[in-house]
């Protein structure tokens, strides 16, 4: 819709790359990933890095024919799937094809997701040689009984090793938590946030369990073999995991997130909740671009079929409107530690700024001075704040 | 006995011109099942009124609801000609009028209607369940309007039945010997002929002074899409002309007659309706309230000075607010409920607007059954989904400085110093097998009941009469009494007159604000038990908020109970939906939608199904509803 003429060359420019590919799928995963190596139709695992980056030129002559040019690419995020199922040379690969079209800025964040077991001492050591700077580990727990209860096959063991092959490869590092899975208690919410911070690493993500309804755990839960989250004890456990991270240093930056000092922020996902420009590469990855937001056919096979007949592998798409658009500021903003500016909020919902700062969910000071930041009680409400705050 | 009738016969018993000595008024009392629909259907086809194959079971059941129900509302008069040999052999041809009653507690006054219509009364009793309660009061009300009755049992064909015992049991009501009671089947047609032939010789023929001034009684008025309302009456004196003005009155109305005739089964105009005649008037009027049951039709020129007895206007017994779910329904509600009333004299209704619930109206019906129609009927043919509070009835309150207050809503209750609330008592007729006497004695005790008196009507079958207050049978009365007795017990009761009580309302708080639609006049002695009933209800159904709520249930300032809903902890989506903002918003906008859809009470949020279910007597609906 937009005239290319009108446009400015856009600077930055963040790329997700997503690798559909596991060799076991979780029973709380409902991320789009397929465990054979062997799809039809050019899917395969082995074909994959070629579709992607073939996929790349199409997206790059899209944004061209819409007069968007970008001059470097600041972040970008090999996610999953488990990307280091891939050999790395894969990777490298695509990474080096990226490059070819739109050049890396200065000290920019490449991270890879891996599994702790889906790597070794030499495949970090080549994710680092070809231009990765980061790594994120799926941990989850430290506890057997409850990777176990996740259908995760490493050994607690695994996690160090891993971390230490990373750092010397000169990788920073993110570790994942999952928090509130079924059997969990406190004590174990505790050890695995320990086990984690004896690692050191920069960067830490801890999300709460959710359970979604296409997933084995939802037809466990269905069948009465698991218990049903308890909104209370996932708050006790949020609320724990924030202490003990907090103590050794790690303050958080968005409401699942934590990092050692705000240059380890992870700033692929800021760019997400600051509705910055990205690209999504691969089956049911989503890009946006100035208020368009596109996702990709979810299936590999298809994916593959239509970006090898020229095909932008498109399923759906929509241009924001102003309204969405305020409504998804607030939505992401206001989960940062930096906040939201309170003139973000409409008019007639500003009522409820003073509300929620009554209520303590929202820090008094920030609002006095004009910005909106959640305390901790806020964070753990935040859905019901961004309702009251959006009209 | 020869059935059909020859023409030169059938010019004897031709409309309007009938000798009343040929015509013979009656009606069915029956309780709902037993068979009244199927019976008279089976006499329209042996009249030859309705051929094979127009037959459609049950006849004279328009409305879809009564037939699922097997109920019947609104009553009809169909006019039936009927061939009875004597024993010389001569067949005399008569016109019987099938006078439809509606069989419902709720319509007592409609039934009384009905009755005073005709001269006889077939009492229609089920050969496997014996006599219910209401029955047993319309054949009362028969008795007292000195009808003759013919005590029929129904349904001998069915394998459960046990005919011996219930003629036993009707013979001593009715005061005839057992082997005098007819033993039919609806159902294959068994002893209806014979039925007929009785139903000509041993009801009287109708009396009137045929050079009196014209007095036609309405026992009904329906109101009909293309014709208007159309007026049933049965011709007491004199007789009505077609393009004759008449006068209404109880109204002094006039209107012109604009058709006269009788139904056999679907409306034919006649000359006229002679003395005794049964048949239906159209005027033109579009709203039943202009032709009341009850009242008496004259002619305009050198009619009748004194109106017909018996007459009195529909008196609205229970009230509920009727509000719409959606709230943008309400003009659509507000149609309706005209529409129904075009058909209804005894609905009335004025808008009220609820804090908790919005706009909506104040509904007075007749009774529980009156409201469950008139409820599932705007849900059905209007569809509407609405919410309707507890039914509640009429207080007569007279407050310390002596001024009257009627009181229809409980929200309306007064705050100053009440000296004294009269409540609506009612007669109360239980039927129930002897086994369960105990139980229902003790439910009645819990209700407040009075007994006053008991008989036994045959050797496992009791007779309970006691004065209950009409609030609690609104209440939940009927469904624990056939719960405790396992259905097999029946109730009619009949509002007579008030009694002082020692009432006071209950109001629920949320976070200290009253909720208008939860406020209930309970006893004294049970409002505790109301109270921690109700806040434990809610408790269980209204999801928690960012912070405490109390739920209080108070008596004007003091508070009898209290629950606690705990602030909701969290309320986030911790996951990682990488770069599907899109998923993450709709996700936002559809519990925006929900939000929208939920009613503020102050800042706390109640999802509709919270007062639904609150306001539902079924516990289920409270105890799945939580959802943490």
């Amino acid at each position: 819709m937009t005239a290319a003429s009108a446009v400015p060359a856009r600077r930055d420019l963040s790329v997700y790359i997503h690798v559909p590919f596991c060799a076991v799928r979780c029973g709380y995963c409902d991320f789009n990933t397929y465990t054979a190596t062997e799809l039809g139709g050019g899917g395969s695992q082995r074909e994959y890095p070629q579709v992607a980056m073939a996929e790349m030129d199409l997206v790059l002559a899209d944004d061209r024919a819409a007069g968007y040019e970008y001059d470097a690419v600041s972040t970008v995020f090999f996610g999953g799937g488990t990307p280091t199922l891939l050999p790395a040379d894969d990777l490298v690969a695509m990474l080096a094809h990226l490059r070819s079209l739109i050049p890396l800025a200065p000290g920019a964040e490449v991270t890879t997701e891996a599994n702790p077991d889906s790597v070794t001492r030499a495949s970090l050591a080549r994710l680092a040689d070809g231009g990765i700077t980061r790594v994120s580990f799926g941990m989850q727990s430290a506890v057997p009984s409850v990777l176990a209860t996740l259908d995760r096959t490493h050994d607690p063991e695994r996690v160090p090793q891993a971390v230490a092959w990373a750092r010397e490869a000169g990788l920073d590092v993110s570790l994942d938590l999952i928090y509130g899975t079924p059997g969990e208690t406190l004590a174990d919410v505790e050890t695995s946030v320990r086990a984690a911070l004896a690692c050191e690493p920069d960067h830490l993500s801890a999300y709460s369990l959710i359970i979604e309804g296409n997933t084995a755990m939802a037809r466990h839960l269905r069948r009465g073999e698991i218990a049903e989250p308890d909104p209370d004890d996932m708050a006790d456990k949020y609320e724990l995991v924030d202490d003990l991270l907090a103590a050794e240093g790690m303050s958080w930056y968005e409401v699942s997130n934590w990092a050692r000092t705000p240059a380890h922020r992870c700033r692929h996902n800021l760019a997400y909740w600051r509705g910055g420009d990205w690209w999504g590469i691969g089956p049911g990855a989503h890009r946006h671009r100035d208020g368009l937001r596109a996702g990709n056919v979810k299936h590999p096979s298809r994916y593959a079929t239509m970006v090898r007949a020229g095909e932008l592998p498109r399923a759906q798409s929509e241009h924001l409107t102003e309204v969405e658009r305020a409504l998804e500021r607030i939505m992401l903003e206001l989960r940062i530690v930096d906040g939201l500016p309170a003139d973000a909020v409409a008019p007639e919902a500003r009522a409820m700024i003073d509300v929620h700062v009554r209520r303590g969910h929202l820090d008094p000071d920030a609002a006095a001075a004009g910005r909106l930041v959640l305390t901790r009680e806020g964070r753990l409400l935040a859905d019901a704040v961004i309702r009251d705050l959006t009209v | 006995m020869t059935p059909r009738i020859a023409d030169a016969d059938a010019a004897i018993i031709a409309p309007a011109a009938t000798p009343v000595e040929r015509i013979r008024n009656f009606c069915i009392i029956a309780h709902i099942d037993h068979g009244k629909s199927t019976l008279a259907d089976r006499m329209l086809q042996l009249t030859g009124v309705v051929d094979e194959r127009a037959m459609r079971a049950q006849y004279l059941d328009r409305m879809d609801i009564e037939r699922e129900r097997g109920i019947t509302v609104k009553s009809q008069a169909v006019r039936m000609p009927w061939g009875v040999t004597d024993e010389s052999g001569r067949t005399e041809a008569y016109a019987l009028n099938m006078i439809d009653t509606p069989g419902h507690v709720d319509f007592t006054y409609e039934v009384s209607r009905s009755l005073a219509a005709c001269e006889g009364a077939i009492l229609l009793v089920d050969a496997a369940q014996g006599i219910e309660a209401q029955t047993l009061a319309n054949l009362y009300l028969a008795m007292e309007n000195d009808l003759t009755i013919i005590p029929v049992l129904n349904k001998i064909d069915l394998p459960g039945a046990d005919p011996d015992k219930y003629a036993a049991e009707i013979g001593s009501l009715v005061g005839v010997d057992p082997d005098d009671v007819l033993r039919v089947s609806g159902k294959t047609g068994v002893g209806v002929p014979e039925l007929l032939d009785h139903v000509v010789r041993t009801i009287p023929a109708p009396t009137g002074d045929p050079d009196a001034p014209c007095r036609a009684m309405i026992f009904d008025s329906v109101y009909d899409t293309y014709r208007g309302v159309v007026t049933y009456v049965r011709v007491i004196d004199g007789r009505l002309s077609p393009r004759e003005r008449i006068a209404m009155m109880s109204t002094l109305a006039q209107h012109d007659l604009l058709e006269i005739g009788v139904i056999s089964p679907e409306p034919i105009p006649t000359q006229g309706l002679g003395i005794g005649e049964v048949g239906y008037l159209i005027t033109g009027v579009k709203d039943v309230r202009q032709s009341k049951v009850g009242d008496t039709v004259t002619t305009a020129r050198t009619g009748a000075t004194e109106a017909l007895s018996g007459y009195s206007d529909p008196k609205p017994m229970v009230f509920s607010g009727l509000f719409p779910i959606d709230g943008s329904d309400y003009p659509a509600l507000r149609d309706a409920l005209d529409k129904l009333k075009l058909n209804d004299a005894a609905l009335n209704y004025e808008p009220e607007t609820s804090t908790a619930l919005g706009f909506g109206f104040r509904v007075g019906f007749l009774g529980l059954l009156h409201l469950e129609i008139i409820r599932e009927r705007l849900e059905r043919e209007f569809d509407l989904d609405l919410i309707s509070t507890a039914p509640s009835v009429v207080y007569d309150l007279t407050m310390e400085d002596g001024t009257e207050i009627e009181v229809l809503n409980p929200s309306d209750f007064p705050e100053g110093k009440v000296r004294e609330i009269r409540e609506p008592v009612t007669r109360a007729t239980i039927l129930v097998p002897s086994e369960y006497i105990g139980t229902v004695m003790e439910l009645c005790q819990s209700k407040r009941g009075n007994l006053r008196g008991m008989d036994y009507l045959s050797e496992d079958r009791v007779e309970l009469r006691y004065t209950l207050p009409l609030a609690e049978i609104v209440f939940d009365f009927f469904d624990q009494l056939k719960s405790r007795t396992k259905g097999y017990a029946s109730l009619d009761y009949d509002v007579e007159g008030q009694q002082a009580a020692d009432l006071v309302k209950v109001d629920m708080l949320l976070q200290g604000e009253a909720v208008d639609a939860f406020s209930a006049i309970v006893h004294r002695d049970k409002a505790y038990n109301y109270g921690v009933e109700m806040a434990g209800k809610l408790k269980n159904l209204i999801p928690r908020q960012q912070f405490e709520v109390p739920i209080q249930a108070a008596i004007g300032s003091r508070i009898i109970a209290r629950e606690n809903i705990r602030a909701m902890r969290k309320d986030v989506l911790s996951k990682c939906y990488g770069g599907d903002i899109s998923r993450k918003r709709k996700l936002l906008e559809k519990q925006k939608e929900g939000k929208k859809r939920m009613k503020n009470i102050g800042s706390v949020e109640v999802p509709q199904e919270a007062f639904i279910a609150a306001l539902s007597s079924d516990d289920s609906a409270a105890k799945d509803g939580k959802k943490k």
